[in-house]
């Protein structure tokens, strides 16, 4: 036993001097540091080196330059053209982004609640995830005629898959304990799905949602490709194809760039917005 | 002559006024090959304002045990009666408290969480529900947090608010599953303070799963020791005597090696 004995110490905490005031960083700085702004950067190279392509080509036909598709854009906006195609093909997208929406939320339900249901998804989304919706469009073509019908059902079919195979695996990966809490409370059936199951696997719906709004604008956009005038009134896919056909390669461009903005917003402002109000909020998602 | 039979049943029972009776409780998972024993008919009653600890090593079948009174797991013999009534099913006359943290819904605030058991179960209007949800905050000490999101709280004070949320129903027992275990041993102990002074001031009747020796003499009056594979009565113990006042004293620590030697030498 070699211990020394060494005196002990206690030390009186005195008030801590006040904090140095805070330093902000320069703007540019700042600027710097935000997502959106340097992507916006990479963008404005790409429409420079597009507008250099076009001007070495100098072929009006085949490559446009960035300003020239740009002005095009810019010409039928104001006309209000685009706005009018934009218009017809968001409102068929709805209409099968909802319908498809509501019978994937019931089919997952009824799979999470029943050993059938889940047999019943498990085979359909097995058949039916793999198959293009545009591959369908023949056959819709012929039950349901030339028009919203067919697109619609094409669409039902683009949504409905992806997003049931979602919700499923959000409302499997519900934690147990959070499950007995609510059975606990006396919650069941449509209740504890409601009040449990939907908002515990929101990450997973919404993710789902993002990729079957993807999938059905694509789809929509596609399947317009394939007819649009001999219903009267095309959508934006009939503008494009349309505009080909007359050989107004710029307004191809301003078409392509309208796809892409729709669903650039649809990205950023809806699903996005929509995760930060929820799952972000509720820190289930970084 | 059945109702007047079960009637006369519920009579006795009341006559001998225990809250929560378990008769010859035998429970049994099934796993694709076998079924396997985890409680062997198992046997106690409760009384009103009991601090009922059940102990033992892991896989002696206490925490199955507590999930047949909550109603989660099925007989597969004997019963349990609540006042006289057999428990079928889960119900919020029987609210659990869990170890795990995620018993919180995340996406509602810690004063909505507390609220959401009393509107879930139907027990009084929006109103009424905030108001004893604030009530009960305020009783565990977290009334400032009653904005917060459970992921913006600690350990601990999740688990306050897990208890805040049982006392607010104001169930005929509260049943808590190794409740402090997850948490560092400064905060266990605070929370077993916490718990025994809720416990003085509102007198509920309490069942409380622990694997640890320690923690069943400060939080308990009665000690049921369950013996492992599977899981059958060994002693029911009162431990009145010990709170915090003595823990750590001779009494105390005599009484944690009787314990030891109850449960590890056969």
């Amino acid at each position: 036993m070699s211990t020394v004995s060494r005196p002990e110490i206690l030390f009186e905490l005195p008030p801590l001097p006040a904090q140095a005031a805070e330093v902000s960083e320069p703007l540019a700085r700042r600027l710097w540091q935000r997502d959106g702004v340097r992507q916006a950067v990479v963008l404005v190279v790409m429409a420079g080196l597009w507008e250099l392509a076009a001007r070495w080509a100098g072929n009006d036909l085949l490559l446009p330059g960035f300003l020239q598709a740009a002005t095009a854009w810019w010409d039928d906006l104001r006309n209000g053209e685009l706005l009018a195609r934009t218009g017809i093909s968001l409102a068929l997208l709805l209409q099968g982004y909802v319908l498809g929406i509501a019978l994937a939320l019931g089919l997952s339900a009824a799979a999470v609640a029943t050993r059938t249901g889940r047999d019943v998804l498990g085979a359909l989304t097995a058949l039916f995830n793999p198959l293009p919706a545009i591959a369908l469009l023949p056959l819709a073509l012929l039950w349901f005629g030339l028009g919203a019908g067919s697109l619609v059902f094409v669409l039902v079919h683009a949504v409905l898959w992806p997003v049931a195979l979602a919700t499923l695996s959000g409302f499997q990966g519900v934690p147990e304990t959070l499950r007995m809490a609510g059975r606990n409370y006396g919650l069941t059936g449509l209740r504890y799905v409601l009040n449990i199951l939907v908002p515990s696997a929101l990450p997973a719906i919404l993710s789902g949602l993002r990729i079957g709004w993807a999938f059905a604008w694509r789809t929509l956009i596609a399947a317009e490709l394939f007819f649009g005038a001999s219903s009267g009134r095309g959508g934006l896919g009939w503008y494009i194809f349309q505009s080909r056909n007359e050989l107004m390669t710029d307004k191809v461009f301003a078409g392509l760039a309208t796809v892409v903005l729709i669903g650039w917003v649809a990205e950023r402002l809806v699903f996005d917005s929509l995760e930060r109000v929820t799952v972000r909020r509720w820190g289930m998602q970084r | 002559m059945v109702a007047t039979g079960s009637q006369e049943h519920a009579a006795v029972a009341a006559a001998a006024s225990p809250l929560l009776q378990v008769r010859g409780l035998t429970l049994e998972y099934r796993s694709e090959r076998q079924r396997i024993r985890a409680t062997h008919e198992v046997s106690f009653q409760v009384q009103q304002g009991d601090r009922f600890v059940l102990l033992g090593a892991s896989g002696c079948g206490k925490s199955s045990l507590l999930k047949a009174i909550a109603g989660f797991v099925p007989a597969s013999a004997g019963d349990i009666l609540l006042d006289g009534q057999p428990v079928r099913g889960p119900g919020p006359d029987r609210v659990v408290v869990f170890q795990e943290f995620d018993q919180l819904p995340p996406w509602k605030t810690v004063l909505d969480n507390v609220a959401f058991g009393l509107l879930a179960s139907r027990q009084c209007p929006r109103d009424e529900a905030r108001r004893r949800a604030t009530e009960a905050l305020t009783t565990v000490g977290l009334a400032r947090f009653a904005d917060a999101y459970p992921h913006q709280l600690s350990g601990g004070m999740k688990q306050r608010v897990a208890i805040a949320r049982a006392l607010a129903m104001r169930p005929r027992v509260l049943l808590m599953d190794e409740p402090f275990a997850a948490l560092d041993a400064l905060t266990r102990r605070s929370l077993q303070e916490e718990l025994l002074r809720l416990w003085q001031e509102l007198r509920f009747t309490l069942i409380f799963v622990t694997h640890s020796i320690d923690e069943a003499l400060l939080v308990g009056n009665r000690i049921l020791l369950l013996s492992p594979h599977p899981g059958r009565v060994r002693a029911e113990l009162d431990a009145a005597d010990f709170g915090l006042h003595n823990a750590g004293g001779e009494a105390f620590q005599a009484q944690q090696q009787r314990i030891h030697h109850l449960l590890f030498d056969q």
